[in-house]
Parts: C-alpha cells; structure tokens; sequence
C-alpha cells in the first residue's frame, strides 16, 4: 500500500480563549508591527500511513486527530493531503 | 466605537423587563435550566411579573446547588456556632476567612473544589481549579503565598486515571508554577470510588496587612463598578449550572458544554495590579468572578452592600461580539474582578491596570435604592432584588436515612492477620495509597518566593511570612474516604484530628481550620444523612479542639451513575510559627537518638489501608475518636520543639507505625533499630492506626526531660529503639534494608505513570562527556 | 555593589534574586522591563519565572522589553549579566549565549535539588564556587539543545560554567546545566542558585557562591 502523507492542523475552538494567541497579538504592536485583529496558535502534524488510497489515508488520520492529537473538549481540527 | 448594530438590540428578539411585564405567560425553560416547579413559582413572586430570560438564567445559577448551598446551609449552621477566637478578623460568610498572626499580619485561607470540570479536562479543570482558589484570596486584600492540593482518584492502574491524573497535576503545575505560588503539600489517594469522579481541591493562603481586609460590599452611591481583567467569552458558560450540578452520564465527557481556559500569565497581572490597588486604598469593594462569573459578582457586592446597582453590560470587553447578554452574565471567563471605586480614584485604578497591563472597564455604578438593574444597549433586561439571588435563595432540609449496608459494613470481619515480615514491610511501602508522591510534587515549583522552610513529603506545609522575625504558618490537608463511608461523624472528626497532628507535629500552634466537603447527590438521602453526620461531627470536635472553622466549600453530586463515592470531608488545619526556624522536621536526623512512640496503639485495622491495600476490604469501624488526646499531643509536640528537645517528629496515621518509620529513616537515610513492646502482636503494633500517635526522635541528651514532660502531662510515651544504621530492623520480626525500602516506595507511581525525569537513558549526545 | 534585578510581565523569582544579592552582601536594585534606565547598576540579574506567561518560547517576547535593550548592549560592553532559568532563557533569545532552551525530554516540570560540577571558573559569576554544588532546579523548558560545532566549541572554550551530575533532568544535551560567553561576563543557568542561600528555605547554601563571585569580581575590576 502507498504512503501517503497526511496534515493535521489543529486549533483552540473559537470560543475557547488562546491566552498565547493573545499574548503574541499584545507584543507585536509594541515591536512596531500594526496590532493585529486578532491572533490564534494552534499545531501542526504530518502524519504518513499506509494506506490503499487517498480518502482512507484521511479518515484514518481523521481518527487519529479525533482520539489523541486534538483534544475534541476543546480543539478542532481539520485533515488534508500534503 | 461603532452603533449597536440591530441584532443586538433585537428589538424582535431581546426580551427585556418591559416585555417580560407585557408577556406573563409566555413559556418559560425553567425545568431545562435546574429549577424546580415551586422555584420558578417563587421567582414570580418575587418579581411580580415572569423573569426575562436574562433573569431566569440568573436565578438558575445563583440557585444552584453549587451556588446556593441550598441542601448544607441547614447543617453549616452549626460551623457558625462554633468556638470562638479573638484572632478571627473575618468569619464564615466573606470569601474565605481572615486570622490574626500578630505583628500587624493576618493570615486568609481557603480551599474549594473543581471535581467536576477536572474530570471533563483534567488539564485545565485542574489549573482553573488553582486560578479561581487564588481569586479568592487575593479578594479579601491578601497576597497569595501557597497553594496546596488534596486529590482523590480511581484505583492507581484503571486506564482513566492514566488520563486524568498526569492532566491534573501538569495542570496544577502548570498554572501554580507559573503564578509563582509554591505548592507545599497536599494529598493524593486513590481508591475506586473517585473512578468517574476524581477529587480536585485546591487550597490557597495569602497575608496581608491587618488593616487592609477587603470586603466585597458595594456601598456609596455614585461608586464605580469597573470590571478588572480578561475579555469575556463564553467560557463555560452553564457550567456552574450543568457542570457541577448534574452528575455525569454513560457519554463520558466528550459532549460537554465549553470549559473554561485559564491564563496565569494574566491572573499574574491582575494579582499585581489589585495588590498596587489595596496598598494605594483606591478600592472600595472587591469580588472576584469564579462560578457563575457577573452574576454572582453582581449579586454578591449589591446584595452585601444592601446597595441599588446598575450595569451596562454591553459595556463588558467581550471576546465575541455575538454574545447575549444571559451569556455574558452567566460567562466563566477566568482571571476576572468586579472592583468598586470612587469616582476620584478612578483614574488612578485605570492607570495602575495598564501599568500591569489589566483590562478595566467601568461598566456601572452603585445608586439609591436596592434594586439591581441590568442593561443591554440601554434597555433593561434585569430589574431584581440582588438579596433574593444572593442570600434569599431556596433552602433544603432534605430528606435523610442511615445507609442500608452500614451494619454489614461495620459487622464485616477482618481479613486474618498476617506475620510481621519483610515483605508485607515492602508491599504496604509500595501500594498505591502509601508510596512516595515524588512523581507528582516534583512537578510543582515548591519552593519559589523563598519561604518554603517545609513542604513535601514533611507532615506539613511550612512557609515564613516575616524574614525579619520568623513569623510563620504551617498548613495540612487531610481526609479519609473509608473511615467517614464506616462512620462519618468519626470519619470527619478523624480528619480534623490528623491534620490538626499534622500541623502540631511540625511544632506549630493549630488555630483554624477550613474545609472542603465533598459528597454525592444530596437528593439521596444516605448520601444526606452521612453529611448531616460528618458535619456535626467536624462542629463537635472543632469546638473540643479550640480551632473555628473559617470557610469552606460543599461540592454535592459526585458520583457516577448512582453510585456517590466514599464520603470525603477534606480538612484543613492552620498552626501557627513565633519562629519557624524551630520547625521540627519529620526525618530522623543522626544515628544514635532515641525513638518515642508517643499515645495508645490499640488494634484499630477496620478501614484501614492494610485492609485495603491487600485484601480491598472495607469494614469494621475506624480507629476510636479521642479529642483530648489530640490535643494533649499536640500541646507535648509543640512544647518540645519550643524548648529544642525534639530532632523529629512524625504523626501515624494510614499505615501505621511502620510506615511513619519507612518515611522518617528514607529522608536522610537514616535508619532505626526498633523493640516493639511486650504484649500486641507485632503486626498490629506496626499497621494499626490508631489516633492520637506520634513518632519522634530525641538525643539522649534530651530523653529524660522529654519523658518526664510526658509523665507530667499524662501523655503516654514508649521508647521503642534507637536511630541507627542502614536499614529498619524491627528485633525478632523483620529487618529491611533502606535501599531495598527506596527503591519499592519510589517504584510505583513511576511505574503506573511513566519515568521521572532523569531517570531513563542518556540521549545519545550524553556519550560525548 | 548595586545588582540590578529585571522584573518582567510574569517573573517570578525576582525578589528571591534580590534577596540573594542583598544575603551575599550587594546592595539589590529594583529594575523593570518597560524602563531602559538601568540606574546605574554594576551588573544585572535575569530572574527565572514566566515572562509574558512562556507563551509562544520561554523568553522570546521577554527579549524585545526596552530594559533588555540596554541589557544588551551593557553586556556586550562587559557588565556581568546573569540569566537563571527564565533569564537563560531570555539570553538565548537576545542571541548574548548561543544555543536554545527546549521543552524538558519527559515533557514535565520538574522541580528537585540537584548536584552540579562546576565547570569552569573563569567567569564573573563562577569564581567563587567549589568544585560541586546542590542547588534546586525547576523548569518546564530547560533542555539545553545546540548544534554539535556550537556544543563542541562551548566545551573546548571552558565555556560550560556547570553539568548536571547524579541524573540529567531535563535532558540537556551533554548535561549542560549553564554557559558563558566568550568574554565570561554574560552567564546562563537553568538550576537556581537564588534558591540555595539560607539553610531554612534551601537545600543549603551554595547558591551564594554565584552573587559572592560577581562581586568580588566587580571590585577586582
């Protein structure tokens, strides 16, 4: 079965407060940048697996986002092909 | 500042005071939001018309089990009655309690629970946990200086504690280190019935200056109330209402409403800016925002201020603009205060916040009359009587009836007793509920602003307040979940008792107490009936140990299903340093001193740990109650560290005389050759755990005064050895050496939860030194 | 001797840090982030905690405070300049010692006292330390990383003022437990020495050793 590569981009749900996301967005204006509406910091992963094609390497890495790298309490996250 | 755009206003939408009164039989989700048929009834009533949904919301959470205390406030009563002390500044009723230190100093301190959203996310439950604790003290003018942490979880090796308590403690850790508060103590246990339902509390206490006690009455009409802090969002918001209210269901915790994310970066800040706020006496009145965030805020600082109060919430930073306003009122956004000002010192305020960088909003002010008035863009969507959310809530007094299974329980025989051996040494050192608690604590920064004279794994927490003078407290935590399901009036009077020892055996003068009780569903009324029994029984024997209770917490509903776990009244004891360079450690200090065993062991092992750790048996009755005793031992503990006599001292409690001789010989590697006396059999010498002990060490040189303090007092005292070599050697019983001791004592929860650091492998980099 | 002490947004050990400086007999002096004034201070402490709460890196928001700008440049003109734990951490980010601070190799805090070897000597900030000391660490983020040359060459420079010894806590590459420029004025350790100066609150007092250093550094100078 091929390998196919799978990214994993997970962020904080909207309504859940991003205390690094604003920390970052407070500093940056003092750093001469002009202040951001608004920042937010979330994870990236890559995950490769085997897999016969395409859609079964998502829903598997989907899985895996759903069980273990996102925390579905309070994280979203989202799966796509490298 | 753009115009408040149509859907805000939702003039279709926005049901407002005005509509509530033209709209009296619109139906109403009162069952849906916790309130009962005769609740919504009295609500009516009190308003005069149907609540606007913004007020129903209101009176739902400020009438919440958790909120309300309606079903403890009948047996709390009975706190209020209790001694009295001359040093309580603050009593019951503010949020936490204020004592008296001396040297111009008071003392505040408190502990609460955060079981429930510490089981939906153990990370952030936890830390919010510590956050919200520290809020409260920092409410009453104090500066935090501690934090402290008694848990409860399910059996050591069940996969969900694999989740829940690494996440607990990282999130305690992770908050309280980053505030800077060292954790100095605590408690862990496990035992199958916190399974579903781990156990969090969190203690802290902080100092301040005797004339500088802020209280959260709003008075003075024309004051300011600025909201101090984060943005609101819809942090958990029901979460008061349905997270600590309902117990949870087979779903586990994935669909759970939103929960709060604490910042201790910016609760840092705002204990900083509130701190610059007391010294320059710019505050009028404080509350901080915990559960139930505005409303209660609201409530509470109108109500205990019998003040009128108007805010204009549309005013309120929000960190989504879409909010309505029942979620803006009920949001538990962390790191938030409610401060009450006076027009002139309102610059300064808003000044001193953005020095620290601290959000703060004048969002209404104090006015004529006793009505609380909420406004969403002008228009009034709360008219109420603060009192009728905040002191005139439903009260219970509920059902009770003794627990069917009691008499079998406490009819249930004991397990054989086993030989005294080696082994059974090395197995009871090891089990989950007796093993060292390195993994846990070494993730806590224990000793950051430099006062930490004693912390784990001593009996006792022991920070300095004066570096001038020496001034100091001592702090313990304790609570025993089998002894209070066998008898919870014992149950409750055993904790006091222990960690009243506890406090003593460090050399410091116990001299208030506060408590977390944490039980099932007080709609069950055995679960009823053992808090109506524990509760008297702490009242009682806080009156016979001369210590009042300052504060307090009930959490109620902790349970899975229909199973409430072991009754668990957490207790906690406040001692009192002149000097806290007297303290008296709990480790054997050289080789050659005497060993004490000090009070009466009889053959108490019902609910014991050796029951349990090897046989999972739970009966009998707990260990005989004797209050005089304590405070017999206690006085005898102190008096020999005030005159130098003691080079240790370690109370017995769960495991006995054995295990208290395990930890004092592992402090320092230290060991001790011991002769039990004639007459019990040796098992039950070392694995009792009969109250009112102690284990201390003295030089030879002090030994004869020390017995003839006791002799005078009437304090049994037993030489039993001698500090000495190695190993622990119990003569014609068993010998283990402290290596082999170590090493399984240190093993277990590195085993269940993954390596301390340092311990594993080198990286291959290393093979380069 | 006056010691200035910087406190940022979220340090936490900054008083302790001044209490070490006033024990070793310097005379502490207050200093803040938001203020490029360092008020004429000898020398400069970078206390540990969490500045702007560690978000994003341990220290990377901390660097660019206007008090770090004069810090810069007094270091590169030879103040002695001494980063523990947080204040490593910030050293690395303004680039004053090379290499990085990096999550602990079990992920967890730990807070333990820990013996260390004195490395080298010849800094303004190790000269008065014995061979081995006990001072606590605690940290989230202390895993010393460098690449092999930088590595290579701290240690062929004696530029590793400390090692670990009797276990590596963090997993800092080679057990580095702190570091110095080339010109050994500017130090970084991750244990904290402010910690380890009263026999009541410490597991001795070894930790006074470094303020005693800076100054009879300072009056040799």
């Amino acid at each position: 079965m091929p390998v196919h590569k799978v990214v994993v981009d997970i962020l904080l749900k909207p309504e859940i407060l991003d205390p690094q996301g604003q920390a970052v967005a407070n500093a940056l204006p003092s750093l001469g940048f002009a202040a951001p509406v608004s920042v937010r910091i979330g994870k990236h992963a890559e995950v490769e697996v085997d897999a016969a094609g395409p859609d079964e390497a998502l829903e598997q890495v989907a899985k895996m986002a759903e069980v273990l790298l996102a925390n579905p309490v309070i994280e979203d996250f989202s799966v796509r092909l490298a | 500042m753009s115009e408040p755009d149509a859907t805000h206003l939702g003039a279709s939408s926005l049901d407002t005071v005005a509509r509530a009164g033209q709209t009296p039989e619109q139906d109403q989700p009162f069952l849906e939001l916790g309130l009962k048929d005769d609740e919504y009834a009295r609500i009516r009533e009190v308003l005069g018309r149907r609540p606007t949904q913004t007020e129903l919301a209101m009176y739902s959470i400020m009438w919440s089990e958790h909120c309300s205390y309606k079903s403890s406030k009948v047996h709390l009563r009975q706190f209020g009655d209790g001694p009295t002390s001359e040093r309580m500044l603050v009593g019951m009723g503010e949020n936490a309690g204020v004592v008296d230190v001396g040297e111009g100093l008071a003392v505040t301190f408190k502990v609460e629970s955060h079981n429930h959203p510490s089981y939906v996310e153990p990370y952030q439950g936890a830390a919010t946990g510590i956050g919200g604790i520290v809020r409260d003290i920092l409410t009453m003018g104090a500066r935090p200086v501690l934090v402290m942490d008694p848990l409860r979880f399910g059996d050591a090796d069940h996969p969900d504690t694999r989740r829940v308590l690494p996440g607990i403690v990282a999130g305690i850790g992770g908050y309280g280190n980053c505030l800077g508060l060292p954790n100095v103590g605590g408690e862990v246990v496990f035992d199958p019935s916190y399974q579903g339902n781990p156990l969090v509390n969190a203690l802290c206490l902080g100092v301040l200056k005797k004339d500088r006690i802020q209280l959260s009455a709003a008075r003075g009409v024309g004051n300011v109330v600025v909201l101090l802090g984060a943005k609101t969002g819809r942090d958990g918001i029901g979460g008061v209402s349905v997270l600590a209210s309902a117990t949870f269901d087979e779903d586990g915790p994935a669909r759970r409403p939103s929960v709060q994310v604490g910042d201790p970066f910016m609760e840092k800040l705002l204990i900083e800016a509130c701190l610059e706020m007391y010294d320059a006496d710019l505050i009028s009145g404080i509350q901080d925002l915990g559960g139930a965030g505005l409303t209660c805020a609201l409530t509470e600082t109108a109500a205990a201020g019998r003040s009128g109060m108007v805010a204009h919430l549309d005013r309120v930073p929000l960190r989504e603009a879409s909010m309505e306003p029942h979620e803006v009122l009920a949001s538990e956004s962390q790191e938030r205060m409610l401060a009450i000002v006076e027009p002139a010192n309102l610059g300064r305020v808003l000044d001193l916040a953005a020095k620290w960088g601290v959000l703060a909003t004048a969002i209404g002010e104090v006015v004529e009359g006793d009505r609380l008035t909420v406004l969403w863009h002008g228009e009034p969507v709360v008219d109420v009587p603060p009192a009728s959310l905040a002191d005139e809530g439903p009260v219970y007094d509920r059902p009770m009836a003794r627990p069917a299974d009691l008499d079998d329980l406490r009819a249930l025989p004991l397990p054989a007793y086993p030989a005294a051996s080696r082994e059974l040494l090395l197995e009871m050192v090891a089990s989950p509920n007796l093993c060292s608690r390195r993994w846990v604590v070494e993730q806590y920064d224990r000793i950051v602003l430099g006062n930490t004279v004693l912390a784990w794994p001593e009996d006792a927490g022991v920070v300095r307040l004066s570096e001038e003078t020496g001034l100091g407290v001592a702090l313990a935590t304790d609570g025993n979940g089998r002894y209070t399901r066998l008898d919870p009036y014992a149950g409750a009077q055993l904790a006091l008792a222990e960690a009243y020892r506890n406090v003593a055996a460090t050399g410091a003068v116990p001299i208030a107490v506060t408590n977390c009780l944490n039980f099932g569903s007080p709609e069950d009324p055995e679960v009823m009936w053992q808090f109506a029994e524990a509760t008297r029984g702490l009242a009682e024997a806080c009156r016979v140990l001369g210590t009042p209770v300052t504060g307090g917490n009930v959490s109620f509903y902790n349970q899975t299903g229909a199973t409430a776990i072991n009754p668990t009244p957490v207790v906690g004891v406040l001692g009192l340093f002149d000097d806290v360079a007297r303290r008296t450690p709990m480790g054997f200090q050289e080789a050659g001193e005497v060993l004490l065993l000090l009070g009466d062991t009889r053959e108490e092992l019902g609910g014991s740990e050796w029951a349990w750790a090897l046989h999972r048996h739970l009966g009998g009755t707990p260990p005989q109650v004797d209050l005089e005793r304590e405070r017999l031992l206690g006085e005898v503990l102190v008096a020999g560290s005030r005159d130098g006599m003691l080079s240790s001292a370690h109370d017995l409690s769960d495991g006995g005389l054995a295990q208290a001789l395990v930890e004092s010989a592992l402090a320092r590697g230290i060991g001790a050759r011991i002769v039990l006396p004639a007459g019990l059999d040796p098992f039950v010498q070392l694995w009792s755990e009969s109250a009112g002990r102690a284990l201390v060490s003295v030089p030879r040189s002090e030994e004869l005064r020390f017995t003839e303090m006791c002799g005078a007092r009437g304090l049994p005292c037993t030489r039993i050895g001698v500090t000495d070599g190695t190993s622990l050697e119990v003569q014609d019983v068993l010998e283990a050496g402290l290596d082999e001791l170590r090493e399984a004592y240190e093993a277990t929860l590195p085993a269940l939860f993954g390596p301390l650091a340092g311990a594993s492998a080198a990286r291959p980099h290393d093979a380069a030194l | 001797m006056k010691i200035g002490v910087v406190t940022f947004p979220g340090s936490l050990d900054d008083r302790d840090a001044q209490r070490a400086v006033r024990l070793a007999g310097g005379e502490a002096v207050a200093l803040w982030h938001g203020d490029a004034d360092l008020r004429g201070v000898d020398a400069v402490v970078l206390p540990g905690g969490f500045s702007y709460g560690d978000y994003l890196r341990a220290g990377a928001i901390a660097r660019f405070a206007p008090a770090m700008g004069s810090v810069v440049d007094a270091a590169k003109g030879g103040m002695p300049v001494l980063g523990i734990c947080n204040g490593f951490q910030v050293l690395c980010e303004s680039h004053l010692l090379p290499g990085a601070l990096t999550r602990n190799q079990h992920l967890h805090f730990v807070n333990r006292d820990q013996r260390l070897r004195i490395a080298s000597k010849a800094t303004a900030w190790t000269s008065d330390l014995p061979d081995e000391v006990v001072i606590p660490v605690k940290n989230g983020e202390g895993s010393y990383v460098a690449d092999e040359k930088t590595l290579d060459a701290l240690q062929e420079q004696g530029r590793v003022v400390a090692y670990y010894e009797g276990g590596n806590p963090n997993g800092s590459l080679r057990a580095i437990a702190g570091i110095a420029n080339e010109r050994g004025n500017v130090v970084g350790v991750m244990p904290h020495p402010e910690h380890a100066v009263e026999e009541l609150t410490g597991p001795g007092t070894d930790g006074l050793g470094f303020f005693t250093s800076v100054l009879k550094t300072l009056v040799q100078a």
